[in-house]
């Protein structure tokens, strides 16, 4: 069930939750500019869970931080259907000073969102994710993954309104299981599918581990390094079993080839 | 492969619950005992007392220079009895509290514009951070001759002693926020003034809070210089003044009675106002390390 796609497939007629178009960045100036990214086109369908993959240097964070609109692409077109997309790095960078309630409510206040109805969706939020109960318990008193779990309910209630209200259409995930344990980390890519079907949202997930791509994604995007570009695409759908070993196994392969081409 | 994730649903939730359960750091439980905090330091006060009494009792040194521990006592207990206490405590602490207050809505915009505009930094920054380690009461005498022996000259030596301490607080506090913060408030929609408000003056707190504690002994201690040396009528009868009568009058208890109620005001403040404040600020993100 492995197939590779022309880099970017053609869906005339309905609007894309994410197209990137011939994106460009470089980062200083002169002789000593270094390009991150150079033409990126990559189109995420609305609730498609897209996996960027690459290693080191390829520009994932780079290309995530411009589809969230915390910088600017040197050239090219970044078009969201959405407003304001939900961002999740990998710290969850938690406000240590607000209870994880008020974490979860921060983007809601910032959006101007009266009173009663921040307690009604900071409760809805926090029961998506399973921590009801801590909900008046500071970052530092909770473990790893359940501070993760705040920061998805936090970046999805940022996205819940600069939707209008209408469900999250987009989250931006950057590498945020990479700091934790194993077992943890097992969870939650099962906690963020679970979240995912629940919202119906499209995400576009950084990450650098081969298996976490495919496990997650319907569509793994491989990107060199130094400079960033799309190097090949898998749809990874509803893969099990021996279908998805040999996915991951046939990925790996291109994305260890990818690497050794920089070594000289 | 969301397949089959309404199968594993019931599964992970319970091992999720067990993670949570046990992977939740454990209530960090409050540190030293009450013996601690509170007998040893009245053990090492009396030791100092006596200390003292038995140097007194030696007569090494004559009585102008190290009067009686209980000398000292009733010296303190007469003007407690007499009132006149609370006359020098009212126009000192009330001077101090002024001049704090005055500094600290000078210092804050002060700090603010410090640490985020990069021109204002590079121009006084350095000149800032030199006043700090300027003593107040060389400003005494400028003070005096601007203002003559008013209460003008008193509340300019507090200002500049004060406020380089809180402004430089407040820069040191935001300084140390970690850029991530910033970041996630842009990603949460915060706009320059809600991102100050929300995320920037929260964050800086724990610094900005240190500069106020500084700020406070800084005022303190250069109102006390500034009324020790500009003495006049017009400008009332504060613990300086106090202290200055006793040098004048070579009376030493008057002296170490002074220097007394002038320690003990100083770390009454700081014992019931700030360190409070400090300990509720610290505790509410985690960092008990210090209390």
């Amino acid at each position: 069930m492995t197939a590779t796609l022309e880099a970017t497939p053609a869906h005339a007629g309905t609007e894309a939750a994410v197209r990137l178009t011939d994106v460009r960045k470089t980062f200083g100036h002169g002789h000593r500019a270094v390009t991150a990214l150079d033409g990126i086109d990559l189109r995420v369908e609305p609730g498609e869970f897209v996996c960027l993959l690459g290693a080191s240097g390829c520009g994932k964070t780079t290309l995530l931080n411009l589809i969230a609109g915390l910088d600017a692409p040197s050239s090219g077109e970044i078009a969201l259907t959405t407003t304001r997309p939900a961002v999740m790095f990998q710290e969850a960078a938690l406000m240590p000073w607000l209870t994880a309630a008020r974490n979860v409510e921060l983007p809601l206040r910032l959006a101007g969102v009266k009173r009663a109805d921040r307690v009604a969706r900071t409760t809805e939020l926090l029961d998506l994710v399973r921590l009801r109960n801590v909900g008046d318990k500071r970052p530092h008193e909770l473990s790893g993954g359940m501070r993760q779990r705040v920061a998805l309910a936090r970046a999805l209630a940022s996205a819940l309104d600069g939707n209008n209200g209408e469900a999250a259409s987009l989250l931006l995930m950057d590498e945020p299981f990479s700091a934790l344990d194993a077992i943890t980390r097992d969870v939650l890519q099962g906690e963020l599918l679970r979240v995912w079907e629940a919202t119906g949202t499209a995400v576009v997930f950084v990450t650098h581990d081969v298996r976490e791509a495919v496990r997650l994604g319907q569509r793994v995007v491989l990107l060199s390094s130094k400079p960033g570009r799309v190097v090949q695409e898998w749809a990874v759908d509803g893969l099990t079993g021996a279908d998805e070993a040999k996915a991951i196994e046939k990925i790996n392969a291109r994305l260890r080839e990818v690497i050794s081409s920089h070594a000289a | 492969m969301p397949r089959e994730v309404a199968d594993q649903v019931e599964d992970s939730a319970a091992v999720e619950a067990g993670l949570d359960a046990l992977d939740t750091p454990p209530r960090s439980k409050a540190k030293g005992t009450l013996t601690r905090s509170i007998l040893s330091p009245i053990v090492a006060l009396a030791l100092f007392v006596a200390v003292w009494q038995f140097l007194w009792s030696r007569a090494i040194w004559p009585e102008f220079q190290l009067p009686a521990p209980i000398a000292v006592w009733n010296e303190i207990w007469k003007v407690i009895d007499s009132g006149q206490v609370w006359e020098f405590l009212w126009v000192s602490v009330h001077r101090a509290i002024i001049g704090f207050l005055v500094s600290v809505a000078v210092a804050t915009p002060l700090g603010l514009l410090l640490a985020k505009v990069p021109l204002v930094r590079a121009a006084i920054g350095p000149t800032i951070s030199g006043l700090q380690s300027l003593p107040s009461v060389a400003w005494v005498p400028a003070a005096v001759l601007w203002f003559g022996a008013t209460d003008a000259a008193i509340y300019t030596v507090v200002l500049l002693g004060a406020v380089p301490s809180i402004a430089n607080g407040l820069v040191a506090g935001i300084d140390q926020i970690p850029p991530i913060l910033p970041r996630v408030g842009k990603a949460l929609g915060a706009g320059r003034l809600d991102a100050a408000r929300y995320i920037l003056l929260p964050a800086a707190l724990p610094g900005y809070l240190a500069g106020l504690k500084q700020g406070w002994a800084f005022s303190w201690r250069s109102l006390m210089a500034a009324e020790l040396i500009a003495t006049s009528p017009q400008l009332g009868f504060g613990l300086g003044q106090y202290l200055h009568n006793g040098m004048a009058l070579s009376e030493m208890e008057m002296v170490m009675a002074g220097i007394l109620l002038i320690f003990f005001v100083g770390v009454g403040i700081e014992l019931l106002v700030f360190r409070p404040l400090e300990r509720a600020v610290l505790r509410a993100r985690g960092l008990t390390g210090a209390l």
